[in-house]
């Protein structure tokens, strides 16, 4: 028994400095050069990798002005936090539901299956005819593609919420229904804040699907000022050219503000992404 | 009876309203998409029923069939590399380590940061860093940028490994930690270490993970796009041209709006066919382990 009880304490100490190695190798490596490079002037380019001789914040201001960075941060923090707020709230109150009549209900049987049938569509396969759609219900701008971007999500979300409602037991349902309560009472109050942790990774989801989406935003948004923060990369790539250290700090200017919230929330985002994929 | 029925009609006001956008925005293109695959329509002006000449032509067209063969490749390598490094990755993340929240946390990064961006820094590490490291230790293989070469598929290949391990691993970590550590202590003292340990004792009880990370893989990598445009565009050539870039580049910008379009039906028929038979195959065999 002592001997076991040793065994569970001890330190596998090869592995973790494997670990520690390939994570500076490869993670730290890669975002120190992006750093590296975006803090460089073009001259101190020799040795790429070397810490820079002094520091350009230039670059950050060129960079700013020329992608029009307020702009395109604006739109896609507004496709980001509308998304996020309307996929919560509306998502969440078909899943609900679904969930309590796909039993009892044929309609709302139906509706299960046309949502979690639609997965299996990639966005690729209708983005030609939407795009046609798009510009005629003019719907090819922040506002609109935020509006699809609602919509699109689901199939995914029903898919994740469904899974989270079963697991909520119907006596509170019935218990709210006997207080007098209408079904949308029983959802705003009863089952919406128990739901919390599904919210969670909905939101998490929602949010990192919105903000490095390139393809959808590369097919509508073709006006400029409509432009997201990872298309506008895209567009300026011609432009950047060469100038890389003018490149690197764009890119780590639409880097940064994930990063920033990812050190501050990293448990509560693995927790939320685990949470989904297990429910999956 | 009254209040039932009213109350019936707000559970269907949570419903229809989302259902009825979802027809007119998702279900109602792809239909449109079915329709003009059909046709000849370039995508402006006049257009005809060709029947499945679209279709048939497809399988004719040197581009589509390329580009077509190239894919698979790409998935099916993207697949085994990622799930392979990342279940090896979440074993040594699960194991009795120092600094398993933060090392947890760190290989997780890669799944916050966008496609195209992480592209575009492997790019300048190809074409910059890499020959120069080449070149230094007279590597004449590495002296190039691959990116480049005929070669230049493994370069974005090494990307898509690189960011998609993060979101497997996360998965198959979570997998792990349900495995009872009682098994474990009793593989032990029946002489089960190492590797025999993994294939006897701890695969079998991950196996639904597996299943999931296979399908959502396989998937997500035939639809490979972002990586693709940061940094080959398709080329050299057409050497690195995926389905979905080719839908994308022709079907908006070389007026094959139908003929794309079949192809687009083409994709989804083999996106659901390969992942009905990854379910039906996958779950079999984790009926007969268990």
């Amino acid at each position: 028994m002592l001997k076991k009880g040793n065994r569970v304490t001890k330190t596998n100490w090869l592995v973790t400095i494997l670990l520690i190695v390939l994570a500076i190798f490869f993670i730290a490596g890669p975002i120190y050069m992006t750093i590296v490079i975006a803090l460089k002037d073009p001259s101190d380019m020799v040795n790429v990798l070397s810490l820079p001789k002094k520091i350009r914040w230039q670059n950050f201001v060129d960079a700013w002005n020329m992608t029009e960075y307020p702009r395109k941060f604006f739109n896609t923090l507004f496709i980001t936090v509308i998304n996020f707020i309307f996929t919560i709230i509306t998502n969440s109150a078909a899943a609900y539901a679904i969930t309590r009549n796909r039993k009892k209900n044929k309609f709302f049987k139906l509706m299960y299956y046309y949502f979690i049938s639609a997965m299996f569509i990639p966005f690729n396969v209708l983005m030609l005819p939407l795009v046609k759609q798009a510009n005629l219900f003019h719907i090819d701008n922040v506002i609109g593609i935020t509006f699809l971007y609602i919509v699109f999500g689901l199939p995914m979300n029903t898919f994740l919420y469904t899974g989270f409602i079963k697991s909520v037991p119907e006596a509170l349902d019935e218990a709210a229904l006997i207080d007098g309560a209408n079904p949308w009472q029983i959802f705003t109050k009863v089952i919406f804040p128990i739901m919390k942790p599904m919210h969670a990774t909905v939101a998490i989801l929602s949010i990192m699907w919105t903000w490095n989406d390139f393809l959808m935003p590369l097919v509508l948004l073709s006006d400029k000022k409509y432009q997201t923060l990872q298309l506008s990369q895209y567009v300026f790539q011609g432009q950047f050219n060469t100038q890389y250290n003018l490149a690197f700090a764009s890119y780590l200017l639409v880097l940064l503000p994930v990063l920033l919230v990812y050190v501050f929330c990293q448990k509560w985002i693995i927790a939320g992404v685990t949470n989904g994929a297990v429910k999956a | 009876m009254k209040t039932k029925k009213r109350t019936s009609i707000i559970l269907y006001m949570m419903v229809v309203p989302m259902a009825v956008l979802f027809f007119i925005f998702h279900t109602y293109p792809f239909l449109q998409g079915v329709f003009y695959s059909f046709t000849d329509w370039k995508g402006y002006g006049n257009w005809n029923f060709v029947g499945l000449r679209n279709y048939l032509h497809i399988f004719k067209d040197s581009n589509v069939v390329t580009s077509y063969l190239f894919t698979f490749k790409f998935a099916l390598l993207a697949t085994i590399l990622v799930n392979v490094l990342s279940l090896a990755l979440a074993c040594a993340l699960n194991a009795r380590i120092k600094f398993k929240n933060f090392l947890k946390a760190v290989y997780f990064v890669p799944y916050m940061l966008g496609v195209l961006i992480i592209g575009y820094v492997f790019k300048f590490i190809f074409s910059n860093i890499v020959p120069m490291v080449g070149n230094a230790l007279g590597i004449e293989a590495l002296s190039v940028n691959i990116l480049g070469t005929s070669s230049a598929w493994i370069g974005v290949l090494i990307v898509t490994v690189w960011q998609s391990l993060a979101f497997n691993t996360l998965i198959y970590l979570s997998g792990l930690q349900t495995v009872d550590k009682d098994l474990y202590e009793a593989a032990d003292l029946d002489g089960a270490v190492g590797l025999k340990r993994f294939f006897k004792i701890t695969f079998p009880l991950i196996a639904p993970f597996f299943t999931i990370n296979m399908v959502l893989s396989v998937k997500g990598f035939l639809m490979a796009f972002d990586q693709f445009m940061a940094m080959t565009g398709g080329g050299p050539g057409t050497a690195t041209t995926t389905i979905s870039l080719l839908i994308y580049k022709k079907g908006f910008q070389g007026a094959q709006f139908a003929y794309q379009s079949a192809n687009a039906v083409m994709l989804f028929i083999i996106v659901v066919a390969i992942s009905v038979f990854q379910l039906r195959v996958l779950e079999k065999r984790e009926e007969k382990v268990n």
